[in-house]
């Protein structure tokens, strides 16, 4: 009986014996002038048309990727006494953010041969196709990416931040950070057993400017020049109003 | 309070820009300069992308050189005439500049040699500026009997298109001045600024103006400067950020109107020391960014095709 369930879990295709069925606390988040970051609660429950098959425990991966862009990752050398820029490579797809959340140690919840397929780990969520032949060492470019966005608070994972009650219920938190951008943030939820993914939801959260932040960047893209004379504008509306206003003052 | 930037896409604390503001427009109303070479580094420690720092910060210099203009149109202290020239010049050199900006960016390490510019002319006006303040000082401390040397008539002064700057109390031929423009004009186009730094200690030195007129001459001139950039700038690079922009010239237009007035109470030689000691202050700090091995060798930019 455990043989043929296992040969059930091993072969693809085969509908799922464990499904997620999803909530978010809301799927669109909106950057208002007083935008400080937001916190998303992803929730959700485990549904079975049979009991949970016994041997390995059900674990749960989230992923929240935000919009994935070229970035080029340059390298600082000593050249004549003092610091330039000297190598650089282009990651083809980085995305803007990313947070990985599980119920327990990532290497025991995913297998490497199911992150390589379904790119959940933070190194393989990042696209590089290739160096220049020239820089031997190009890793250590993509690491120096994730290094310097995980500081930043820009990608993170979570181990264990995935609460996950009676192999039926979980939710996560997934916090998002001041220096958001927008656009389409892929959420993803891999249920697990023994390294092994069992079933994928995805989902979008979309993110989007409103109010005041969307007027400017919206006046700024399609009427630049409109823009640029505004900005002036006020510039000197500024000047003249604070020296008008000192002069006030002063009598 | 935190306040969404909408060009820059991120977040910051609006009273530290309101801070920085009011800083650089205190030294903008004391001494002349625009503060563009103090902002822009500031701004990038504050994590604005450069990009954005240095589209928005000429309209933040719009607003509080104008303000700064203001007060010293109202005590007589602007050489229109003069400006009017030296703008002419500046307008010239930043299209030339612009265009060798073009050059050097297609030949890549467009970056580092702003860098070098920037300690190189900070540097020796600093240090030009310092020498002779010092100098001044001592002079006046031996007593009224040591007074500096008159002006004495040069080639300068057998240069013909001879014009009379009455505010300056000047008589001398309009191609100096273009020529001061022109180059600082182009260093500007170059290094992102409005050249202030460069165009006070010029026409202080070059063309022998007063100290106290030299202040709101280079003010005059630097809106005009700044202006255009940050009209190429929204238009080019779409970098400029409004909301940024407020915050900063908020503070810079207040502070600019307490700096005039602080730097109507000093003498002329304390005020070139105190800028020639700020301009070897942040030329030093970079030279030393440059020396020093930073603690992160990478760094990180979008790919722009």
């Amino acid at each position: 009986m455990i043989r043929l369930l296992c040969l059930l879990l091993l072969l693809p295709g085969l509908a799922a014996a464990e499904e997620v069925v999803l909530g978010l606390s809301r799927d669109e988040v909106s950057i208002s002038t007083t935008f400080d970051g937001d916190e998303i609660l992803i929730f959700g429950a485990i549904k079975r048309e049979e009991p949970a098959p016994a041997g390995n425990p059900l674990e749960v991966v989230v992923t929240v990727a935000g919009p994935s862009v070229p970035v080029t990752v340059r390298r600082k050398a000593r050249v004549a006494g003092i610091w330039v820029n000297t190598d650089a490579v282009e990651v083809d797809l980085a995305p803007s953010f990313y947070a990985v959340a599980t119920t327990g140690p990532f290497d025991e919840v995913l297998s490497a041969v199911e992150d390589l397929r379904h790119r959940v780990s933070i190194p393989r969520a990042i696209r590089s196709v290739g160096a220049p032949a020239f820089i031997p060492d190009s890793e250590s470019f993509t690491d120096a990416l994730i290094r310097i966005r995980t500081e930043a608070g820009l990608y993170r994972r979570d181990e264990g931040a995935v609460d996950l009650s009676e192999e039926t219920l979980f939710q996560a938190s997934v916090r998002l950070p001041a220096n958001l951008v927008e656009g389409q943030y892929a959420t993803r939820i891999f249920l697990t057993r023994g390294g092994r993914v069992v079933d994928v939801y995805v989902t979008q959260i979309a993110v989007n400017k409103v109010g005041l932040e969307r007027w400017l960047f919206d006046l700024s893209k399609s009427h630049a020049l409109i823009y640029g004379l505004l900005s002036l504008v006020i510039a000197v509306a500024a000047g003249w109003g604070a020296s008008a206003a000192f002069q006030a003052l002063r009598r | 309070m935190q306040i969404y930037l909408p060009i820059a896409e991120m977040s910051v604390n609006a009273f530290l820009l309101l801070g920085l503001g009011g800083i650089v427009g205190v030294l903008s109303g004391m001494f002349g300069v625009g503060g563009g070479f103090l902002l822009t580094p500031l701004l990038f420690f504050v994590g604005i992308p450069p990009a954005v720092a240095v589209g928005t910060q000429g309209n933040q210099i719009v607003a509080s050189s104008l303000s700064g203009v203001l007060a010293h149109v109202k005590r007589r202290t602007v050489d229109f005439r003069m400006g009017a020239v030296l703008l002419a010049g500046g307008l010239m050199g930043s299209a030339f500049g612009v265009y060798i900006f073009t050059i050097l960016r297609s030949l890549g390490q467009v970056d580092l040699l702003v860098e070098l510019c920037y300690v190189v002319f900070l540097g020796i006006v600093g240090t030009l500026m310092l020498i002779e303040s010092l100098r001044a000082i001592r002079r006046a401390r031996l007593g009224p009997g040591a007074l500096p040397p008159r002006k004495r008539h040069n080639w300068v002064h057998n240069l013909p298109l001879k014009v009379k700057f009455r505010v300056s109390g000047l008589y001398i031929s309009v191609i100096p001045p273009i020529l001061v423009g022109m180059l600082v004009g182009i260093l500007s186009a170059i290094m992102g600024v409005g050249g202030g730094f460069i165009m006070v200690p010029a026409m202080i030195y070059l063309l022998g103006m007063p100290t106290k007129v030299v202040v709101g001459t280079s003010l005059f001139q630097i809106i005009f400067v700044a202006a255009f950039t940050t009209l190429l700038h929204a238009t080019a690079n779409q970098t400029v950020d409004l909301i940024l922009a407020v915050l900063l010239l908020i503070g810079g237009v207040i502070g600019a109107q307490i700096g005039t007035r602080i730097g109507s109470r000093l003498r002329a030689e304390q005020l070139r020391i105190a800028l020639a000691v700020m301009v070897l202050a942040v030329g030093g700090k970079l030279a030393l960014d440059l020396l020093i091995e930073p603690s992160e060798l990478y760094s990180i930019a979008e790919a722009r095709e």
